[in-house]
């Protein structure tokens, strides 16, 4: 029901994020999906990957501070007006959303979503007609 | 001018016996009234009756901060507290105040040495004195605003804050002394010399303290302001700012020795060590009453000369200091020590995180950030947690030394680990 979302702390260094995409190229691992949030001091990496407990391990061993978040990944049609279907369900059931960002790999188009009760939001998103993809299927 | 001039003037013979006096009527009333010193001295086997001047003195223990903590809050006062008419306090180490009382008399005391200290910065009743320290537990506030006061000068008791109204009645005020940190003293200059008032200003004289500072900063505040300035040195444990100050001459502080019995021991073995040697300044107060203080060990660094000064004065004068022999820092005229920021993340749960601490100097004011390594457990993946992480440490620590300070979160094992031991302090300070 959920996906496995590696999560890197970053310290606004130069070079820094190459470091770390070094580590998952050298583990082999894919990534499927990023966003990265910013303050003045640092940054805040998410990512999906193909393997996320080897990202995990991998990126610590480096030094990195990560670790793995369940977050949902609602699968959407690349047409109007789903985002709205979307935020309208999680409003709807009172749900707040922490962060979201978009997911394009090969066919599988999904909006990453992380929300006040993970559990709540995946019963309402699937009540909802909203279909969810697990990390097997990414 | 000298304000008293039968003590300060002295002969060294008459000042060591009426050191050596003081002495054993200090000893003879802690023994029998401060149940600490009584157990102390008896742990060595001496009584009052050995300590028969002040060539005795270093048979006695010593007394360390941490004998101020540990007997929290009124464990070496040695008068009933019906007696004490003022209590003070400064940060301890472990987030317990370090607490002084004063009886009537320790108040008038102090007034006198640091009246004693304005005079030697050539201030009198004429003058209209500003006091910009902190008012409040903090000694430097009161005991400057008594000693002016006692001085007979016109005191405006300005305190910390506001420096644009502190210039501005600097100016209608026709201030012409004013007691305050040397760093802000510095801010105050800039924003005089950016407000282009300065030759508005009758500011003639300072005594800075209560913080370290160099011969090169000094001169900087005076060619900026065109006044003398003079550094006054002081502790709460020893009475507050007051133990000693420089005259005109700028040739060590001359410490009212009356009062404040001073030896400097070395580092290591703690044995006195000669006139001209550094080490580190320990003080036996002659004459307090509500928290008299036998050795007590300031930490801070610095070397005594006991030969007469072309001033007139003869007490002994100590260097400027050279550093202290503990972690101790002093930002904005706080005490912190490192231990107590740790103490204050271990309140954040579970073990304490690493952190550095770096001290710098901004437009004259001392800043504190601490540097947070992102552990595991604090860890989070949405920002605004962070930031509450953020925020709720920097309260932690404020509350902890009373401090505002800026936290940073860094990724974990960047913060400096030296010889396996983690460096906790960056001071980029430069004292000039």
């Amino acid at each position: 029901m959920f996906v496995k979302q590696l999560s890197v702390f970053m310290e606004n260094r130069e070079g820094r994020l190459e470091q770390a995409a070094e580590v998952l190229k050298d583990q082999g691992i894919n990534i499927l999906s990023l966003s990265m949030a910013d303050t003045m001091e640092y940054g805040m990496l998410r990512l999906v990957v193909s393997d996320p407990e080897l990202a995990k391990s991998a990126l610590r061993e480096k030094g990195f501070s990560a670790k793995l978040t369940d977050v949902l990944a609602v699968r959407l049609d690349d047409q109007v007006g789903e985002l709205y279907r979307l935020t309208h369900i999680l409003r709807t059931n009172g749900l707040n959303i922490e962060y979201m960002y978009a997911l394009a790999a090969s066919e599988k188009k999904a909006i990453i979503v992380k929300t006040s009760d993970g559990e709540a939001a995946a019963a309402a998103v699937l009540a909802g007609g909203l279909a969810l993809y697990g990390n097997e299927e990414l | 001018m000298i304000w008293n001039e039968t003590k300060e003037c002295m002969s060294r013979d008459e000042m060591s016996n009426l050191q050596s006096a003081r002495l054993v009527k200090l000893v003879d009333r802690v023994y029998h009234n401060v149940e600490f010193y009584r157990k102390k001295m008896q742990a060595v086997g001496l009584e009052p009756g050995d300590i028969r001047g002040i060539e005795d003195l270093d048979k006695l223990p010593f007394t360390t901060k941490d004998d101020l903590r540990d007997t929290y809050p009124f464990g070496l006062f040695a008068v009933p507290n019906s007696q004490i008419v003022r209590i003070h306090a400064s940060s301890g180490t472990t987030g317990k105040a370090t607490v002084v009382g004063y009886t009537r008399r320790d108040i008038d005391v102090w007034s006198e040495c640091v009246a004693r200290c304005i005079a030697m910065a050539n201030m009198g009743r004429e003058d209209v004195i500003q006091v910009a320290y902190g008012y409040g537990l903090f000694t430097g506030g009161l005991g400057g605003h008594y000693g002016a006061e006692k001085m007979g000068a016109t005191v405006v008791p300005m305190s910390t804050g506001n420096t644009k109204k502190l210039i501005n009645m600097m100016i209608d005020f026709g201030v012409t002394g004013i007691l305050c940190t040397p760093s802000y003293l510095m801010h105050i200059a800039e924003t005089i010399l950016e407000m282009g008032v300065k030759d508005r200003i009758k500011l003639r004289a300072s005594l800075n303290g209560a913080e370290p500072w160099t011969e090169k900063m000094r001169g900087k505040i005076e060619e900026m302001l065109g006044i003398q300035a003079h550094d006054i040195y002081g502790l709460s444990e020893i009475m507050g700012p007051g133990v000693a100050t420089d005259c005109h001459l700028h040739r060590g502080l001359h410490v009212h020795e009356d009062h404040f019995l001073p030896e400097i021991v070395d580092r290591e073995t703690f044995r006195p060590v000669e006139d001209g040697v550094t080490g580190e300044l320990v003080i036996s107060t002659l004459t307090k009453e509500g928290i008299p203080l036998i050795r007590y060990r300031t930490k801070d660094l610095t070397s005594i000369d006991h030969t007469p000064c072309e001033c007139g004065r003869t007490t002994a004068r100590i260097a400027r200091f050279t550093g202290r022999s503990d972690d101790m820092l002093i930002i904005r005229g706080v005490n912190v020590f490192p231990s107590q920021i740790e103490a204050a993340l271990l309140e954040m749960g579970g073990t304490t995180p690493h952190y550095l601490m770096i001290v710098d100097r901004v437009n004259n004011l001392d800043t504190l950030e601490v540097q947070v390594e992102v552990e595991e457990r604090f860890f989070s993946d949405e920002i605004r947690e962070l930031e509450n992480l953020t925020r709720k440490i920097e309260n932690v620590i404020h509350q902890a030394i009373g401090l505002a300070v800026k936290v940073k979160l860094v990724e974990p094992k960047v913060l400096e680990r030296s010889m396996g031991k983690a460096v906790h302090v960056i001071d980029n300070r430069k004292f000039e």
